[in-house]
């Protein structure tokens, strides 16, 4: 038995580092319900509190950067590059979990490596590349290269997931007749419902957050995306605290909502790879 | 014979996707670092011209500089402070909060907070961090006026010598929560036998944390640190939108820098930027390389 008095202390710590990490959300927050000028006199100050919810109404409707469209954009570009990958990601993690072919672990490893790669990388080519295709500064363009940069993992997970499945129930099917891409979409997609869970949040989540591959793909301003927009409303001499925070408030409640409501998954996404690996 | 095919059929449209956006890309990027280029035209070959010319500019690697006088020390030199302070911070903040929370009511919901900087986009990071910080805004400077160190409070991030120390710092605060999950993780595959046992031998808590915790959870450290340090080597939008790499280039970083290259020069030099990518990509590979080859031969 662990003596009282510890306890007590530990717990004591446990929240008061929680308190501290929730801290700056809790002042986002807190500036984006209140006007301006409470704002920049501190918005821990409670004296004076006027609460509004025109701060969001302005960013949503602002009249360069609306954020409703940005939000638009945004799942415009993050479904389909949440959905193609999955697809594509998932019949080529199920050709190295389950097929022998000659240079097989080479190109496995080939794409595992991948995975590192950094965004600044592949973005001139993709840049020129897009633009003599007509793709640069449209959704398709944008779409197709987050599809193809969350390739790597998502076949690496699938992988690694495919191989702990009983081969037994796809060999019984093989025998009754199924073709192979029968046994991928009939047997193994529905049992890896957990599996695609995890892909789907985390694919989500880093496409909607991602600010990088935007910035160059995407270049007139009803086409950005909500992580473009925060940055845009900042001056260069004057920050609109109030708009920035209502913005801010806004574009990262998607990810938490996702995260709230598939939290078991969107660890396990991130553990589950990186643990066992 | 549909066997010899099959493979390839399930693999075909992800092969397509990679070898069009990542791979050619990839290799046509290190064909750009060596031509000579007048904006988007190509001039001919340059040899290492463009790497020549990028490890040379004070922006990258501030010579000119002593070290101890602190920023701007150039990008390639800020990456490595970022690592050098965020990754032993971060992964030791992971492992305490990891370890303490799991005795504590409530450390779930405490978790699922402290994890919440890695599941917002960061560009709202970086506002945030530049919202803390801020002079008359920010809640830094209100705590530090509470304690009585008025004096002290400006906008940190305003400021060459405490500009780069505060995104690292703030970096500390949104990474923090990734390190923690994965050795939360880790300390479940932990068996509680093992523990039983030690007790048994008469084990103090610190014997145990030091000869079973920590050899136990090395893999959820391997995968710590490998996932930080690239973190740390990538890191672009904290800085675009907190500093821009100002004041005075105090916070630029790599991705930045290459960033600056293309679309911020007039005209663009898409070959020094191409040489800066693939610097970056150099070092990036090298590590995860590393990691992993430790990593399998501890398998």
């Amino acid at each position: 038995m662990r003596p009282r008095k510890t306890t007590v202390i530990v717990h004591v710590i446990a929240w008061l580092i929680a308190l501290a990490w929730i801290i700056p959300f809790l002042g986002v927050f807190m500036a984006s319900i209140r006007p301006y000028s409470e704002i920049v006199s501190g918005w821990w100050n409670l004296e004076k509190f006027n609460l509004t919810l025109e701060n969001f109404l302005k960013v949503w409707n602002h009249k360069n950067y609306p954020l409703s469209k940005g939000f638009i954009n945004s799942f415009i570009i993050a479904v389909p590059s949440t959905i193609i990958p999955i697809l594509v990601g998932t019949l080529a993690a199920y050709s190295f979990a389950r097929f022998r072919f000659p240079t097989r672990d080479l190109l496995f490893l080939t794409i595992v490596i991948l995975m590192s790669l950094p965004q600044q990388m592949v973005i001139i080519p993709v840049f020129l590349l897009t633009k003599k295709l007509g793709l640069w500064n449209t959704y398709g363009g944008l779409i197709l290269l987050h599809s193809a940069f969350g390739l790597p993992w998502i076949v690496l997970f699938f992988r690694n997931f495919f191989v702990t499945l009983p081969v037994e129930i796809e060999e019984a099917a093989k025998i009754d007749g199924a073709t192979d891409f029968q046994i991928y979409y009939k047997i193994v997609l529905p049992t890896s419902l957990p599996a695609l869970a995890s892909v789907a949040a985390l694919q989500f989540t880093w496409v909607w957050n991602d600010f990088f591959f935007a910035l160059i793909m995407l270049a007139t301003p009803d086409r950005w995306v909500a992580t473009q927009i925060i940055p845009a409303l900042k001056g260069r001499y004057f920050i609109p605290w109030n708009l920035i925070a209502a913005a801010s408030v806004l574009t990262m409640a998607v990810p938490v909502i996702v995260y709230a409501l598939l939290q078991k998954y969107y660890v396990k996404g991130i553990v589950g790879g990186v643990i066992k690996g | 014979m549909r066997r010899n095919i099959t493979p390839l059929l399930f693999l075909f449209p992800a092969l397509i996707l990679l070898i069009t956006f990542v791979l050619y890309p990839t290799v046509a990027t290190i064909w750009t670092s060596f031509l000579s280029w007048r904006g988007w035209r190509s001039t001919g070959f340059a040899g290492l011209d463009n790497y020549m010319e990028v490890l040379s500019r004070s922006s990258i690697i501030n010579l000119r500089r002593s070290f101890l006088k602190g920023p701007p020390l150039g990008a390639l030199l800020h990456n490595i402070i970022w690592v050098v302070i965020h990754v032993p911070l971060s992964m030791f903040l992971g492992l305490l909060l990891a370890v303490l929370l799991r005795r504590v009511k409530g450390g779930f919901l405490i978790k699922s907070v402290i994890f919440l900087g890695m599941v917002i986009p960061m560009v709202v990071g970086g506002i945030l961090l530049r919202f803390i910080y801020d002079e008359h805004a920010g809640v830094v400077n209100a705590m530090l006026r509470a304690i009585g160190l008025g004096w002290m409070a400006r906008t940190w991030t305003a400021y060459p010598d405490t500009a780069l120390l505060a995104l690292i710092f703030g970096s500390v605060w949104i990474w923090t929560g990734f390190c923690m999950i994965v050795y939360s993780a880790g300390l479940e595959g932990i068996p509680e036998e093992l523990y039983e046992a030690a007790r048994i031998d008469g084990a103090s808590g610190f014997q145990i944390f030091r000869h079973i915790t920590i050899p136990m959870l090395k893999p959820a450290t391997m995968t710590n640190l490998m996932m930080t340090v690239l973190w740390d080597l990538k890191i672009f939008d904290i800085v675009y939108v907190a500093t821009f790499g100002g004041p005075g280039r105090a916070t630029t970083v790599l991705a930045l820098e290459m960033y600056l290259d293309l679309f911020f020069k007039i005209p663009s030099n898409p070959g020094t930027a191409a040489a800066i990518a693939t610097l970056l990509t150099l070092i990036t590979l090298a590590f995860a390389i590393y990691m992993v080859r430790v990593a399998m031969v501890r398998k």
